[in-house]
């Protein structure tokens, strides 16, 4: 039952052959018995096994939601009503939200059971899972290497069939890098298209949630469930919302795919590029054109990226100042105190660092040399895709430079993990929507694993409804999407 | 190096954040390459060019000044480290 899809789990359910119950159940005790993957931060067996008997009064009058008795993760930066949403942080690891985020009550609305709260990077920030107070999700393609980050442990749940499906969100890349590192599919929609209310803020203007699934057509039924305008998020963007499965079949002769030659050339792994042209190949026998591009303003994206985010960061994490709520320090002597050694403790040390850079950015004297200048190497950016989404209707590019790298390789040098980012993190300046798809299993070198490689497609503004429809296109012809972990079948 | 402890220490008080005294020189390290890698900006012309805030150049959404929160203060003080009397409580500020 783990290993099925949205679309064949809700068939199941309906046709009477398991019951939600009994499906919550399986996805709970696998959820045991392969915790050293250590996916989940909280699992909420109780809750979630009421949530699948009120699903199975609802599947019995013939009259369920969509997503009524199908098994979900939430990552843990999400706000859940009366459940610990730590964000991967000491600083809320005593957090109890006293809401709901707006997706986490759109998913409830539809019926999907919360199995738990999901494994991530610290307040988001990392490319390994390995920023995480509660230690790292492992990959469950090789153990011993990272899930990718942030989103590291929606996408080991999703691999490794501990959730039929997760939600995930997206800062630099945090959807699509794990979800490539993991061999499942996950989806970052347009900027503005998934509420942030109730999302814990890591960079405002770049943040967006997304599905994290087995494959196009469940990103398409979860995207359907997560989009909308609200209210409470004042940069959600009322924009309406299409029937993301209807296009799905539609084809894609003469569709124009745009290759950005700075993204295949030095840098990329020998296997990931070969995997990658078989990959576009195949999108030519389906009758799509690809067309060679260029998009000089990429190479900036990462130093202004960091730029962007860490003065964000260091402005939204300025809540916790241990008084209202979170981590507060024992004995603090006055209110400096209180507010730096609470955060001095709770902190973990890429949060710091993000905070201290972000600090110096927007500090008197360097705000022009930095903030400003990379806001304007935003716009740049921007532009490149503009253009570039004139002339063709699609791109496409590699997820990652490299396969999964190993748990503690690159922890060292902060440096090298950033530059782990180079093909995601030009998508969320720009606010576009872009999709990581499983796309080849190949090793980097003779006698290393055979590990997943993912395709990223990116698409113009709210395009993701033709996003959905090349993936799944692709996934009708290949079975990337389906090859499992084979110590977690 | 781009920065010195000092600067890391002045930083680190401007964002009223704990420092280790035995981790300031790896911050220090750390943040040096950091600021190496964002200086790649400054090849970059960006005369004449308009900063970029918001990805869909929104601007900020304005509703009806109403009442739409109902009073929800004790649940939130529920998860508050030290409250008494509906007040949140710090170390006295002033004698």
């Amino acid at each position: 039952m783990h290993t099925k899809t949205i679309t064949a789990l809700a068939q199941g359910l309906r046709d009477r052959e398991f019951s939600s119950v009994e499906l919550t159940q399986h996805f709970l005790a696998r959820i045991h018995q392969y915790s050293e993957l250590n996916a989940y931060i909280t699992i909420t067996e109780e809750a979630a096994l009421s949530a699948a008997a009120h699903a199975d009064t609802l599947l019995a009058t013939g009259n369920a939601p969509t997503l009524a008795g199908i098994p979900i993760g939430q990552k843990d930066i999400f706000c859940t009503l009366g459940v610990k949403t730590s964000c991967g942080s000491k600083m809320l690891d005593n957090f109890i939200a006293p809401y709901n985020a707006t997706v986490v009550e759109k998913l409830n609305q539809t019926g999907a059971v919360m199995l738990g709260k999901l494994n991530m990077d610290e307040f988001a920030m990392g490319s390994s899972n390995e920023n995480s107070y509660y230690g790292a999700a492992k990959n469950p393609w090789d153990i011993a290497r990272v899930s990718g980050g942030s989103s590291g442990g929606s996408a080991v749940a999703v691999a490794a069939g501990l959730a039929a499906a997760a939600t995930g969100t997206d800062t630099g890349g945090s959807i699509r890098q794990p979800a490539a590192f993991c061999g499942i599919t996950g989806l970052k929609p347009t900027y503005g298209r998934v509420s942030r209310f109730g999302m814990i803020a890591y960079a405002s203007s770049l943040d967006q949630g997304g599905p994290m699934t087995h494959n196009a057509e469940d990103a398409a039924i979860l995207l359907q469930a997560m989009a909308g305008f609200d209210d409470k998020d004042s940069t959600s963007v009322n924009h309406p919302i299409p029937d993301y499965q209807a296009t799905l079949n539609d084809s894609l002769k003469g569709l124009k795919i745009g290759l950005p030659k700075e993204f295949f050339g030095e840098g990329l792994s020998a296997n990931i590029a070969t995997d990658l042209h078989n990959a576009t190949q195949e999108f030519q026998r389906l009758g799509a054109e690809l067309i060679e591009i260029s998009m000089p303003t990429l190479t900036l994206a990462i130093p202004a990226y960091y730029v962007i985010a860490s003065a964000e960061c260091s402005s939204n994490l300025s809540r916790f100042d241990g008084v209202r709520f979170g981590y507060r320090c024992e004995n603090p002597v006055d209110l400096a105190d209180l507010y730096t050694r609470s955060r001095g403790e709770a902190f973990g040390k890429e949060v710091k660092r993000r905070i201290l850079m972000g600090t110096y950015a927007l500090s008197a004297g360097y705000y022009d040399a930095y903030y400003l200048k990379a806001q304007k190497i935003r716009r740049l950016i921007s532009e490149d895709f503009k253009k570039a989404l004139a002339q063709v209707d699609i791109i496409m590019s590699p997820v990652t430079p490299t396969n999964a790298f190993g748990i503690g390789e690159k922890t060292a040098d902060p440096v090298q993990m950033y530059l782990e980012d180079l093909y995601t993190i030009a998508i969320n300046l720009a606010g576009l929507p872009a999709m990581s798809i499983p796309a080849g299993l190949s090793a980097e070198q003779e006698g290393a694993p055979m590990l997943p490689v993912g395709l990223q497609l990116i698409g113009n503004y709210f395009a993701e409804a033709q996003l959905l429809n090349v993936a799944h296109q692709y996934q009708q012809v290949t079975d990337w999407h389906q090859r499992k972990p084979a110590d977690f079948q | 190096m781009l920065l010195t402890t000092e600067d890391v220490k002045k930083i680190a008080y401007l964002a009223r954040l704990g420092i280790d005294e035995h981790d300031l020189d790896s911050y220090t390290k750390d943040l040096s390459g950091i600021l190496d890698l964002m200086a790649q900006m400054k090849a970059q012309n960006t005369d004449g060019i308009m900063p970029m805030a918001h990805p869909l150049d929104q601007i900020q959404r304005l509703r009806t000044d109403a009442v739409t929160e109902t009073n929800q203060r004790d649940g939130f003080q529920i998860i508050a480290p030290h409250v008494e009397e509906g007040l949140y409580l710090v170390p006295k500020v002033i004698e």
